[in-house]
């Protein structure tokens, strides 16, 4: 196919991508013109451009095309994991409106960031060489460190930029060292070649370094342990609009990224890379409950929580072929209404004026705000993974596809975790219901109320009663595309 | 003697260690940090070069113009966290960093 036929064929499947290059830029020079007065048009233009570019992402094909000359695809995983995608970016830039707004912080650079971000994740779910993976990985990121700094005026957030972006550099240097060799040993960038020269038995030692040193730093940027250590301080620090959003979408691009690199181009080298996804998810669960008990900060305990999270869908991972790869995507389509219902109750709560972010500060919440008492405590429980919430449903998955591959130690594992995770959020409900109250909370804003009421119905009944039609979805996006 | 493939991937290796230790080692400025990651990046292109040229194939030099445009996006970001982060604190010692931790 000649280039200009490529690109005409190309576009139409490039529709999402396109629709938030020209809101970011059209939003970038609008912003320019009218200064900060923008900012609630932009934010409104941002939501919508950032739905209108899942929605246009779902009329992906799932067979599995390549457009840009074999840069990027379309199929049914990126498909999947562009509508998570665009749907939680959509939600927490909402709510990230609704908060700047309030707070009288109105700087039209913050859609303009969300939305470039988003479009990182798109690249990111539909790379198909190592140079469209690192562009994506990077424009997420390079986003993130700002909007982690956002508040530039408060030192803690500018702390948290600055830990964000340092720790976040030396992942993309191990990413790109790693791809360096992969590229060296396989004599190829595009993940169909790398495949072709790995199953004609091309690499050897030089190969699995390389592999290996694309995973750590996969697993850097959806904060799996033991590469989490940025994620503590950048959720404590930034703003809690930011963090809700770096605890959803980034780690269903990041999840989806690492299944296509692993089942694509690294397919034949299963061995060497499910010892490592295994490790990953044993330590990642493991220590995300553990170092969570410790916790005072709720910001802090809900980063340790999507460690544990995140180690809980790469179980999935670890269990390789369909079953797997659909189990953590069906893990994350469960798991992340849960958390940006949790973000969104956390960034309400405010007393006497300033918000209140510890574990303390719950106290009393169902006293004073008994509605609010309850989504928390619904979301609490699908989080904690106790049935018959959407959290639970996510965990049985997992638990099935590694049970299946025969992973049983690590499905034990998991479970354990389980339960040590269940004792700290259930001493967050026990916060809520039975400490002595303190002062008044004030009442949450409308757009929070509403997120979190929509999110604490899709755990509870939506997503339960849908949970076939989500499996259908996830099994056949994975099956359709590896 | 033959300057080969090998010898480019040490020279490569030698300076990424370099810079990874540049930025754990450190305890002063943050500056060095930044330094520290630029050769990172940095080694990742004589890599990529010399497996380009090994291999006859120009994919691997268009990837190093690629980490070369990105890298420079990324030092203006880290520069400007960096500015912020000054007129907050005052100072840039990396032992200073630890408003929150545990």
């Amino acid at each position: 196919m000649n280039a200009m036929s490529d690109l005409s064929a190309s576009v139409p499947l490039a529709y999402p991508e396109l629709l938030l290059v020209g809101f970011a830029l059209a939003a970038a020079i609008i912003g320019a013109w009218f200064k900060d007065r923008a900012f609630d048009a932009l934010s409104w233009l941002g939501v919508a451009a950032i739905v209108g570019a899942g929605v246009l992402a779902m009329y992906g094909p799932f067979a599995p095309v390549e457009i840009f000359q074999g840069a990027m695809v379309v199929d049914g995983v990126a498909v999947f994991a562009k509508v998570l995608i665009a749907f939680s970016g959509a939600a927490t830039l909402a709510l990230g409106w609704d908060h700047f707004a309030k707070a009288g912080d109105k700087r039209f650079e913050y859609p303009v960031l969300i939305a470039l971000s988003v479009l990182g994740m798109f690249v990111m779910a539909s790379a198909q060489d190592l140079i469209t993976l690192y562009v994506g990985v990077e424009l997420q990121s390079l986003a993130g460190y700002v909007l982690a700094a956002w508040r530039r005026d408060d030192a803690r957030s500018s702390e948290a930029g600055l830990k964000y972006f340092v720790l976040s550099a030396i992942s993309s240097g191990l990413l790109l060292f790693g791809s360096s060799f992969v590229y060296g040993f396989t004599g190829s960038i595009r993940f169909d070649a790398i495949a072709a020269a790995v199953g004609e038995g091309a690499g050897g030692i030089g190969l699995v370094f390389g592999l290996v040193l694309m995973l750590c730093a996969l697993g850097f940027k959806m904060s799996a342990a033991p590469f989490h250590m940025w994620t503590p301080d950048v959720y404590e620090g930034a703003p809690t609009p930011v963090t809700a959003f770096f605890a959803a979408a980034p780690k269903v691009a990041a999840i989806a990224l690492m299944t296509r690199v692993l089942y694509e181009p690294f397919a034949e080298m299963e061995g060497q890379w499910r010892q490592v996804v295994m490790a990953l998810a044993a330590i990642s669960m493991v220590w995300g409950s553990v170092a969570a008990l410790l916790q005072t900060n709720l910001k802090r305990l809900m980063a340790y929580s999507s460690v544990s999270n995140i180690g809980f869908a790469l179980m999935g991972v670890a269990a390789g072929g369909e079953v797997g790869a659909s189990s953590a995507l069906i893990y994350m389509t469960l798991y992340l209404p849960a958390n940006i219902g949790i973000f969104a109750l956390i960034l309400a709560m405010r007393r006497e004026g300033a918000p209140a972010e510890t574990v303390a500060d719950l106290a009393g919440m169902a006293k004073q705000r008994p509605w609010m008492a309850a989504l928390f405590t619904m979301l609490l429980f699908s989080i904690a993974g106790i049935p018959p919430f959407a959290g639970f449903m996510g965990k049985l998955v997992v638990f099935g596809a590694a049970v299946d591959a025969g992973l049983i130690w690590l499905a034990v594992l998991g479970a354990v975790a389980a339960v040590v995770a269940a004792a700290y959020y259930l001493r967050l409900i026990a916060s809520i219901w039975f400490a002595p109250s303190a002062e008044q909370l004030h009442a949450p804003s409308g757009t929070v109320m509403l997120t979190a009421t929509a999110a604490a119905a899709l755990t509870f009944p939506v997503l339960v009663l849908m949970l076939g039609v989500v499996e259908y979805w996830a099994e056949a996006a994975v099956r359709m595309s590896f | 003697m033959e300057i080969s493939l090998f010898h480019y991937l040490i020279v490569a290796a030698a300076l990424f260690t370099i810079g990874v230790f540049g930025i754990f080692v450190n305890r002063k400025n943050v500056i060095i940090i930044l330094m520290s990651i630029e050769l990172v990046l940095l080694s990742v292109n004589i890599n990529l070069v010399a497996f380009s040229a090994y291999l006859q194939n120009l994919e691997g030099q268009i990837f190093a113009m690629i980490v070369l445009t990105v890298a420079a996006a990324e030092a203006a970001v880290g520069l400007a966290i960096l500015v912020t982060y000054f007129r907050n604190r005052g100072n840039i010692a990396v032992e200073d960093i630890n408003q929150m931790r545990g």
